[in-house]
């Protein structure tokens, strides 16, 4: 089995060489995945807003307490 | 001496978020990382993809670095699991692309006596065993790496690479033997 295996996959060049720097890419990917982290909103901060909104449209007399803790 | 220092100096600054460090360390094991990758992935696009990715999660772990234990082995390991969490996400059909092992260098002089079918149905069978016991098997049967470097790449124990070895061997013959090859 492990003989058919070796025969059907060969082994990876022991030298495989790295085709291109791949800094660039990477400062690419960190940007990006900074700029992602910064404008995306946690989604309980999503929830936490959506049930403020609810609550205060249930209760509308809570709308100037809500206010003043924000 | 003084270069062990200079090196110790870049681990620790890696360790707290310094970029320069963190891209000194880059272009210092990036070559040995994608080499890795390529062994599990074995395309060499994907093998860049996954080996940038396996240094952001690298550069977002910073934090737990640990020094003494040094940097490759913590590096391959991540890319280790960069490289599962990709063969994970790819078609089992179209992990292991046919064609891709036909143009990868010539195999031993032994192959030659085994059908073109039976390899090709062989890679079909293997690309679709699981992806832990694909990795294990790749690494430590056709890339012949030493159980223990295997094992420190996956995370886990020489006993538990050998059963991984075993299950996949195991459930590749039962592929083969279902169409009609008994290896």
């Amino acid at each position: 089995m492990t003989l058919l295996l070796k025969s059907a996959i060969p082994r990876m060049d022991d030298d495989a060489d790295l085709p291109r720097d791949l800094w660039p890419a990477m400062l690419r990917r960190m940007d990006e995945e900074t700029s992602r982290g910064a404008a995306s909103v946690p989604w309980f901060d999503w929830a936490l807003a959506g049930g403020l909104v609810a609550f205060a449209a249930i209760v509308p007399r809570t709308i100037p307490v809500i206010l003043y803790y924000l | 001496m003084q270069m062990r220092d200079e090196a110790g100096s870049v681990l620790d600054k890696f360790r707290q978020g310094d970029v320069d460090a963190f891209e000194t360390l880059f272009r210092t094991h990036q070559r040995a990382v994608f080499g890795w990758v390529l062994r599990i992935v074995r395309e060499p696009g994907a093998a860049e993809d996954v080996t940038i990715e396996a240094f952001w999660r690298i550069h977002r772990a910073h934090a737990r670095f640990d020094p003494e234990r040094g940097f490759e082995p913590w590096a391959r390991r991540i890319a280790t699991h960069a490289a599962l969490d990709w063969l994970r996400r790819k078609k089992p059909e179209s992990s292991v692309p046919a064609q891709m092992w036909e143009n990868l260098p010539a195999p031993h002089a032994s192959d030659a006596a085994v059908a073109a079918e039976i390899r090709q149905k062989t890679v079909s069978a293997f690309g679709r065993l699981p992806a832990k016991l694909r990795v294990a098997a790749l690494l430590a049967v056709v890339e012949e790496r030493p159980h223990k470097e295997v094992a420190e790449a996956l995370g886990i124990t020489v006993a538990a690479v050998k059963l991984r070895v075993f299950r996949a061997l195991r459930l590749l013959r039962k592929d083969l033997n279902r169409m009609g090859i008994t290896p």
